[in-house]
């Protein structure tokens, strides 16, 4: 019989979690490491630097946007002919419930989520921009369908594209968009709060001191 | 507790030495005449019950209502402005997004005008399928009406509900056009494309199911007796006063007056079927929502009577002046391949005049004027929006009764602010 | 719709405020004197059209006299429809309000008001109704811009400053 022999696949990965997880349990503990990847051994002030660094502020920030974006509260909020399939997508077959966004809140105070969904007149862009004004940091604003994010069909003196009085973090395209292309952009909203939470927004759109004044 | 001693602060003296017969109150006269101040208040547009965008300024003594005005335009889109500058054909899309809840009776209102100028002969297919796709449009309208306006009373899982149903019927138009709201299934002529196979069974598992379901909703609306006590005997507005206003639609039916245009002065082969007109006694809330209800059993009886009589033939009509060609004549014939060109570029043109083409949506008459001056584009397009003049009787509705009946009123009186704001 | 000659007779019956009659695919229109257009109403009132269904304007743009006015009446017992057309002036687009006797043009007359620049005398409450109420111009008018206000690319901008000064 020919035996051969080989080895069992690539070294243990260092970028694996489990295998940063011993390293920092044997890093705090003491002890030594096997395996080809030894980190400095950390001790007194170095060590306490390295762990208030790395391991509690992040999970902190992370569990927070984690949770932000998983309970966003949508202001109850609807225009026009996208209200309609914004009320489709609350509805049971593309439902908004199974992400946990179907508190619709009819007060600005305690919405974080702006979701336009129609065509804003010139009447009303001053009203929109006072309830964007009342909500309470963090918020976001998700711009549904063509008419908010440009002006859509109509291309005349009456209407105003959301960019040009707030804001807009998604836009989402259509006329009025399907509901599960509302309820795309409303993950990645999800996916842009969860992972890069403070994304300057306020840097970004020129927003700084747009927060309602006491 | 204690006696009035000097040792109180002026404030704690203040306070027991006040009893209900010195309370003063803003507004008054100091020697103690109590008369109410009335308080206007902003029903913003921004407002759970507001059914969109609708602003309400009341003037309110306590709770009643005292004077009502409707304050709109925070959707006007320029709708009318933007069909000038666009070609007959391409209008369509525009006006349909008016009133966004009935988009096939904008489209037909229009769409009947236009062929009425250009005098063309629709196909029996075309107009039995216009009348299937404006019965649905008007069931999943009542449907959005029911949900919100159970909404507004306080029975919320009744908009959920509703909305089950109106998932099947947009789930109709998708497979017949496409999209799911604002279609251009209507064209000039006739309707864009046929009905694809199995259309004609999921639309009969819907005429099936239809009709039970609106039992559910009607047996848990009636046996609510919050619901009940909110509709029974409250807006009412007498006939005159509605006819003067110039409501029609659902609004003017339950209040006994059985005007419908589908019956009166049927267009796209509405004579062909049997149907009733559900008709009011009272003109109270209640007889609102139970005509509208009613009215959904009706139409699906319309839909059986149509689907079962579909004629064979074209469903669009076979003038190459006014109507795209089929594609497959494009490869072999010189002839289709310019009046392709011609109708793709700068569209058909109609003859100069004027007309006014009204038809029933779910909320009443709604008219098309359209101005034709010779040329490919209209040069006037007005829609006469019932919303916008049924609005008018939101006042007489809501006078002298409780907010919760004005907010009742407006629930029954299914405005829609695009069609209202245009 | 009364036929021609029903129109014709019709048209006699108002007298010197009917100006011309059309008859146009089956459809009757009275074009009258707007200076008369309560008593119109009133007589088409005694003969059955009781019911005011639409009221919009129209900008005959470049025919003058350039703004209609146009009322649909419907006689809901015959289903008879008939239109009443008037034409008025763009310098002076003076109207007499039907809102008295027909409590439905309200809202409408301010449509027509907000988009034409028609004013209606004896209206009670004439202002702006789907433009803001500090709106200037008339959009509905055929010389109006459809954007309304031109568009300022930042390239023509400082071109843009200097005409307006």
């Amino acid at each position: 019989m020919d035996i051969k022999r080989e080895p069992l696949g690539p070294a243990v990965d260092p970028k694996n979690l489990r295998v940063r997880s011993l390293n920092a349990h044997q890093l705090l503990r003491g002890g030594e490491l096997e395996g080809a990847n030894q980190p400095a051994h950390l001790d007194g002030e170095e060590l306490e630097r390295y762990v208030q660094e790395r391991v509690l502020t992040t999970t902190l920030d992370s569990a927070v946007a984690w949770a932000r974006s998983n309970s966003f509260f949508p202001l109850a909020f609807g225009l026009a002919c996208c209200a309609m399939e914004q009320f489709q997508t609350a509805g049971p077959r593309m439902d908004i419930a199974r992400f946990g966004f179907e508190a619709f809140r009819a007060s600005p105070r305690q919405a974080d989520l702006i979701i336009l969904a129609g065509r804003v007149s010139i009447k009303m862009a001053p009203v929109i921009r006072r309830l964007y004004d009342q909500m309470l940091e963090p918020k976001w604003a998700i711009s549904m369908g063509a008419c908010c994010s440009s002006m859509g069909v109509f291309n005349n003196y009456a209407l105003v594209p959301a960019d040009k009085f707030m804001p807009i973090d998604v836009h989402v395209p259509g006329c009025p968009p399907r509901p599960e292309a509302l309820m795309h952009g409303v993950l990645k909203l999800r996916d842009l709060v969860q992972n890069d939470p403070d994304a300057g927004w306020r840097e970004r759109y020129d927003a700084v001191g747009t927060e309602e004044r006491p | 507790m204690s006696p009035e001693t000097p040792s109180l602060s002026p404030y704690r003296q203040r306070e027991q030495s006040i009893t209900l017969s010195t309370l003063e109150e803003p507004g008054t006269t100091p020697a103690g005449d109590r008369t109410e101040e009335l308080l206007t208040l902003n029903f913003g547009p921004h407002h759970p019950a507001t059914h969109g965008v609708l602003r309400l300024l009341v003037t309110l003594q306590g709770e009643i209502v005292r004077d009502l005005k409707p304050i709109i335009g925070y959707v006007h889109t320029g709708i009318e402005k933007t069909a000038e500058e666009k070609s007959y054909w391409k209008v369509i899309p525009v006006v349909e997004r008016m009133d966004y809840l009935s988009y096939y009776f904008n489209a037909m209102a229009y769409v009947g005008a236009v062929e009425a100028l250009v005098e063309v002969e629709i196909p029996k297919r075309a107009q039995y399928l216009r009348v299937i796709h404006l019965e649905l449009n008007r069931i999943a309208s009542h449907l959005i009406w029911l949900g919100t306006g159970a909404l507004d009373l306080g029975a919320v899982s009744i908009f959920l509900y509703c909305l089950r149903e109106r998932e099947k019927i947009l789930d109709l138009f998708e497979m017949s056009s496409g999209a799911r709201m604002h279609t251009r299934y209507f064209q000039v002529g006739g309707v864009i494309e046929d009905i694809p196979t199995g259309f004609a069974s999921k639309l009969r598992e819907f005429i099936k199911v239809m009709p039970e379901r609106a039992d559910e909703y009607g047996a848990i609306l009636n046996s609510n007796e919050i619901v009940l006590q909110r509709l029974r005997n409250t807006g009412i507005v007498p006939v005159e006063t509605l006819l003067g206003l110039g409501v029609t639609g659902p609004l003017l039916r339950a209040a006994g007056n059985p005007w419908d245009l589908r019956k009166a002065d049927p267009y796209s082969s509405y004579d062909d079927f049997e149907f009733k007109i559900p008709v009011g006694e009272v003109g109270d809330n209640y007889d609102r929502f139970a005509c509208r209800l009613a009215e959904i059993y009706e139409s699906v009886k319309i839909l059986e009577q149509a689907l079962d009589g579909l004629p064979e033939g074209p469903h669009m009509t076979e003038d190459r002046k006014i109507a795209l060609p089929p594609r497959h004549e494009l490869a072999t014939s010189m002839e289709a391949l310019i009046h392709h060109f011609k109708l793709v570029t700068e569209g058909f043109r109609v003859p100069p005049g004027e007309i006014y083409y009204p038809i029933e949506s779910p909320r009443g008459e709604l008219g098309c004027f359209v101005r034709s001056d010779g040329s490919s584009k209209p040069a006037r397009v007005h829609m006469r929006d019932p919303s916008f003049v049924n609005l008018q009787a939101l006042a007489p509705m809501a006078k002298g009764s409780y907010i919760a009946d004005m907010i009742a009123a407006t629930a029954m009186l299914d405005p829609i602010l695009g069609g209202i704001d245009r | 719709m009364p036929d021609a000659t029903g129109l014709e007779l019709l048209a006699q019956d108002l007298g010197d405020a009917a100006l011309e009659t059309v008859y146009f695919r089956d459809r009757a229109t009275l074009v009258v004197d707007p200076a008369q257009i309560r008593q119109v109403l009133g007589t088409l009132r005694g003969k059955g059209f009781g019911f005011l269904a639409s009221l919009h304007g129209v900008d005959y743009y470049p025919e003058e006299p350039r703004l209609g006015v146009i009322y649909e009446m419907l006689d809901m017992s015959s289903v008879d429809r008939i239109t009443v057309k008037l034409r008025v002036p763009v310098d002076a687009p003076v109207l007499d309000s039907v809102t008295e006797e027909w409590p439905t043009a309200n809202h409408q007359e301010r449509e027509v008001y907000d988009m034409f620049g028609v004013v209606f005398r004896g209206h009670p409450d004439l202002r702006r109704i789907l433009m803001p109420e500090d709106y200037e111009g008339h959009p509905q008018r055929r010389d109006f811009p459809v954007g309304g206000e031109p568009v300022i690319f930042t390239r023509d901008e400082a071109k843009w400053l200097e005409a307006r000064q």
